[in-house]
């Protein structure tokens, strides 16, 4: 009852796909040499390129809330950090190459988590959750009140820059995509080694029980201020990849306490202490809505219009959540795990 | 040069208003304290609750009758919530019922505003906003009336938890779940009766913010108001709830007159988290929260 952070989740595999690298080489291969190809703009601009973005600052969350155990409420304050850093870069040190910029505003996203996130040495459980707030509202307060967060632009709303790096250009919905992905599969892979690392295992114990992890010798200040960073870093990265790939402009209003649940909801529907669960959950949260739309055309026709929409998406969406919290708690992941284990079985049997 | 009446002024409207806060706050306690899940669905019940009344008002139903089936309707969602989601959650880690509460939290918006529309209703509940004089500072009077409204529902609480058998079972599930069921105790009885109470407080916290903000969706986020509150006199404490309320209506008010123009206004919207997380820093369970210890 008094700490939040117990028993959350099964035994957590360092390994991040379960079977090998093959099925990750596979998908790499889908989305660089197929999709590309044969997928439409709209598919690329509409569904894949915030797919990916959202996964990323899923990823981002995942590691500070499914792996270290620190909940949090402010992500899409970490995605506006990221975003409009990069946009500041962009503007005013025009020398920079693109990609400096972007894993400039990660750091700088990285060093605002760390501030917020130096509340989590003395707070626990919701006291924390409920500090992460300050985040979200103080980010969202400054890049509106102060013009130069956005160059004095009146409207607020800026053209974000084109993605260029050295001659190649990254325009069109393709190149937007490619971009995308290249991105977030570097850094994907990256956690993805971190995590396998003692920083990973310093985390998973944190989250698990800090007092015993403390006594066994992980210096929990250092290994909660590196969660924060390294989330703050990854969903800062993500804020950029939203703003200049997929929106392509940058604005306060998009980061709102809506997007922070949205991103929490990705790793619950997804799966925490998982990298595979912010990319099915991130995948989910997407199409989802996309297909409700469809199917509330071609089912009530015109009484479905955009007001009735909108609710009965907030409707189903919440009550998604609370049947899979209460169906499966791990998320998406564990019942993909058990559908395979139980295909095993059952192959296994007959043979 | 410093004028003492404004400074006095600023501060009793601040007072006030923070009772306001603290109206919406204990509907949060009295779930935390029985079962040690934040309910971020709080300020989903109360607009819903709003909602329904002035729907009803507008329909032509007289007021009493209105008041009457609002409140049948909030006994009937606390109950409905125990059944449909808390039960099937028990046991579960608080982080996953709290996320089950932010889910429910969508549901409750939702629906409200799919069965009563997302235009903005005014609501008259009979209290004039005249402001008043007493010796020179000008106090409003509907705030007083929230005032007196949060003080009867704190003392009959208070009553309740103290001198009914219902109020006994409360403080025994607050005070150790296992325990409670192990001297037969039913838990699911008791928490559909703690969240009927947590409705009926937001239906109460829902008139008051409704008249004063006019009754539509941003009603739903007087819960972000509300969370420095709790953060501040501690989640478990209706003694916090007040005290913090209290506190943070106040320095916000003053925060907002004597430190906003410094920074160019509008900084309400944060100030209450930093004065919550600067005491958090100090006293990491607020000041009247219940005290963590901590095995391994």
């Amino acid at each position: 009852m008094t700490t939040i952070t117990e028993t959350t989740v099964a035994p957590t595999r360092l390994s991040w796909l379960t079977p090998n690298l093959l099925g990750v080489a596979l998908l790499l291969l889908l989305g660089y040499g197929l999709v590309p190809w044969i997928g439409s703009d709209y598919l690329m601009d509409a569904v894949l390129t915030p797919f990916l973005a959202l996964a990323l600052a899923a990823i981002g969350l995942n590691v500070l809330t499914g792996y270290a155990g620190q909940v949090s409420l402010g992500s899409a304050a970490f995605l506006a950090v990221g975003a409009y850093a990069a946009y500041n870069l962009n503007l005013r040190l025009p020398s920079l190459p693109l990609l400096a910029d972007i894993v400039l505003a990660g750091a700088i996203a990285a060093a605002v988590g760390i501030v917020f996130g130096l509340p989590s040495l003395r707070l626990r459980g919701f006291y924390l959750a409920v500090s992460t707030l300050a985040a979200q509202f103080f980010v969202q307060w400054a890049l509106t009140k102060f013009g130069w967060f956005s160059n004095d632009n009146a409207s607020g709303v800026i053209d974000a820059p084109v993605i260029r790096i050295g001659s190649l250009s990254f325009t069109s919905a393709t190149g937007r995509y490619v971009f995308s992905l290249s991105i977030v599969a570097v850094a994907t892979a990256l956690t993805a080694r971190l995590l396998a690392s003692q920083i990973g295992r310093n985390f998973i114990a944190v989250r698990d029980h800090e007092v015993a992890a403390k006594v066994i010798g992980v210096p929990l200040l250092r290994t909660k201020l590196l969660a924060f960073g390294i989330s703050s870093f990854l969903i800062g990265v993500a804020g950029v990849l939203w703003a200049f790939a997929y929106l392509r402009t940058v604005e306060p209003a998009g980061f709102n306490l809506d997007r922070s649940f949205q991103i929490l909801f990705i790793i619950i529907i997804g799966g925490l202490a998982s990298l595979r669960g912010a990319f099915i959950g991130a995948a989910f949260i997407v199409v989802f809505p996309l297909l409700l739309s469809r199917l509330g055309a071609a089912l009530l026709g015109s009484v479905f219009d955009s007001g009735v929409l909108e609710m009965s998406q907030r409707i189903v969406i919440g009550a998604l959540i609370i049947a899979f919290l209460i169906a499966e708690p791990r998320g998406l992941v564990a019942l993909i795990d058990r559908a395979v284990a139980a295909a095993r079985r059952l192959r296994s049997s007959q043979s | 040069m410093f004028d003492t009446q404004f400074l006095i002024e600023v501060l009793v409207g601040g007072l006030l208003s923070g009772v306001m806060y603290s109206l919406v706050a204990i509907g949060f306690v009295l779930i935390y304290k029985t079962s040690g899940v934040l309910n971020f669905a709080q300020g989903a019940m109360l607009l819903f609750a709003a909602l329904t009344f002035v729907s009803l008002v507008e329909r032509g139903t007289p007021f009493a009758l209105a008041l009457l089936a609002t409140l049948a309707i909030m006994v009937a969602l606390g109950i409905t919530i125990e059944r449909a989601v808390l039960r099937p959650l028990i046991n579960q880690p608080p982080i996953t019922l709290f996320m089950a509460t932010l889910g429910l939290s969508y549901v409750i918006e939702g629906a409200a505003q799919l069965l009563w529309g997302t235009q903005v209703h005014g609501l008259e509940i009979g209290v004039s906003d005249i402001p008043f004089d007493i010796a020179g500072v000008f106090i409003s009077r509907f705030d007083l009336f929230a005032a007196a409204v949060a003080g009867s529902l704190v003392a009959l609480f208070t009553l309740f938890f103290r001198y009914t058998r219902t109020g006994l079972a409360f403080r025994a599930v607050a005070d150790d779940q296992f325990a409670a069921l192990a001297v037969g105790l039913r838990l699911p009885r008791v928490w559909a009766a703690v969240w009927t109470a947590a409705g009926i407080v937001a239906l109460v916290a829902g008139l008051l913010w409704g008249a004063r903000l006019g009754v539509q969706f941003s009603l739903s986020l007087v819960v972000l108001k509300a969370l420095p509150v709790l953060v501040l006199g501690g989640f478990d404490s209706i003694t916090g709830a007040i005290v913090g309320g209290l506190l943070i209506g106040a320095i916000e008010k003053l925060a907002e007159v004597y430190v906003g123009p410094f920074f160019g206004g509008g900084i309400e919207a944060w100030a209450a988290y930093v004065v919550a997380l600067a005491l958090l820093l100090v006293r990491p369970s607020g000041l009247f929260g219940q005290k963590l210890v901590e095995r391994v």
